[in-house]
């Protein structure tokens, strides 16, 4: 048995981890109210975005002719990867549920045979990936920097997307991030952005446009901002679910810290009131056996 | 009947404007500038670097972009853009600053020729502000 000094260290060293994760908490709940607002806020752009988008593909009479970023190379060959995660840890199963879902869509591409390249963006991601899939990561972002997502960012990632596209380095891509729905709910999602998968989607009107230019060039411009769009979307959504995701791992991280707590100080009340009776016990037969 | 519609503009970040008093929009469209009134045709089309005239019975106002998409449906106008400023808040120090960055990138030489139009008109609306 621990003995009480033992004990008392432990219970004071325990609540100042209580004490941080409480703080960590709270800062996390600050912080996903920002970022779900902006999460909020940056919707009606992608949402307005596809629509367009929807609209014009619809539209386009030469399918065969289409732009490549919308119809595709015609071939699926290669792979390129986009997985977004955060730059920091202590966030639940955040990070882990993202490549879970990654891994299991790179086992399931390597298993057919194709060839599969990754970006990481997020430290977290190229930790966790780099064991297994170090040689297939090609390129890692982080955005330390960056205090929160902005569209600059977003930018920047899907501009090297497109390059490579255009470089034909790949045929299909896809990101994988965290959608978020509530606090504690966050679903893992992966998102192909090329080619653009519209199908099964109806366009919500049947009105035709007028087009100035064509549709074509419109589209070949809209495209490639569409990429970052969506990666916009994607990284708002991540730093929502991060929060929340940390926020909810605090919370419980908390809530443990406390249960140890109320362990640990009746074990040592109790081994406090043993050591007394044993002293009293111990009296007692002295005074007897006088 | 009333002659005003809807315009919202939208960036990235959040809903910048929405405004249903609206009699007239200018937008500078690829092809030159277009006024959009009430009842126009359905129509898509994108921006040029340049100034978005919005009159309206509360004010006219102005804003400086650098892209965008334009959408006008059932007399909502909707413009989608990454930058954009209102230029009565747009003081000098920025627009200077706006114009060495357009600047610079027009004097670029490895940039291909619609960057470089693009890089061009920039300089060009940016000049005539001052």
């Amino acid at each position: 048995m621990a003995s009480l000094d033992d004990l008392k260290k432990r219970i004071t060293s325990v609540k100042s981890t209580q004490k941080i994760t409480k703080a960590m908490k709270m800062v996390a709940a600050a912080k996903l109210r920002r970022a779900q607002e902006s999460a909020e806020k940056g919707r009606p752009y992608s949402e307005k975005m596809n629509n367009v988008i929807l609209n014009l593909s619809n539209g386009i009479s030469d399918k065969e002719n289409a732009p490549k970023l919308l119809s595709g190379t015609g071939q699926e060959k290669t792979h390129l990867c986009v997985v977004m995660t955060s730059d920091r840890g202590l966030c639940g199963g955040f990070n882990s549920n993202i490549i879970k879902k990654a891994k299991s869509y790179f086992a399931k591409i390597l298993d057919e045979g194709k060839e599969l390249k990754i970006i990481t963006v997020g430290s977290k991601g190229n930790d966790q990936l780099k064991r297994v899939y170090g040689d297939k990561i090609i390129e890692n972002i982080s955005f330390k920097e960056s205090k929160n997502a902005n569209y600059f960012d977003a930018d920047k990632v899907g501009k090297m997307v497109i390059e490579k596209f255009e470089a034909s380095e790949f045929d299909v891509c896809t990101i994988f991030y965290n959608q978020f729905k509530n606090v504690i709910t966050q679903i893992p999602q992966a998102q192909q952005i090329i080619p653009l998968n519209n199908e099964g989607e109806e366009s919500s009107s049947e009105e035709s446009y007028e087009f100035e230019p064509d549709e074509d060039e419109i589209l070949s411009n809209l495209l490639p901002k569409n990429i970052s769009t969506q990666i916009f979307k994607a990284m708002l959504e991540n730093s929502a679910s991060e929060q929340g995701s940390r926020m909810s791992a605090m919370d419980n991280a908390t809530r443990n810290a406390g249960e140890m707590v109320d362990k640990l100080t009746i074990e040592y009340n109790r081994s406090r009131q043993a050591a007394i009776t044993k002293e009293l016990i111990e009296i007692i037969s002295g005074a007897e056996s006088l | 009947m009333s002659e005003e519609f809807k315009v919202e503009i939208v960036n990235p970040e959040k809903s910048f404007l929405t405004k249903d008093d609206v009699s007239e929009v200018v937008v500078p469209a690829f092809e030159g500038e277009m006024g959009i009134l009430k009842d126009h045709i359905s129509i898509i089309s994108f921006l040029k670097p340049g100034i978005i005239k919005i009159l309206s019975k509360s004010g006219d106002e102005n804003y400086y972009v650098e892209d965008g998409i334009v959408e006008f449906k059932n007399n909502n106008l909707s413009i989608l853009t990454s930058t954009i400023f209102n230029l009565a808040d747009m003081d000098k120090s920025k627009q200077q600053y706006l114009l060495k960055q357009a600047e610079e990138e027009a004097n670029k030489t490895d940039i291909n020729d619609q960057s470089k139009y693009l890089a061009d008109q920039k300089v060009e609306v940016l000049k005539t502000l001052n």
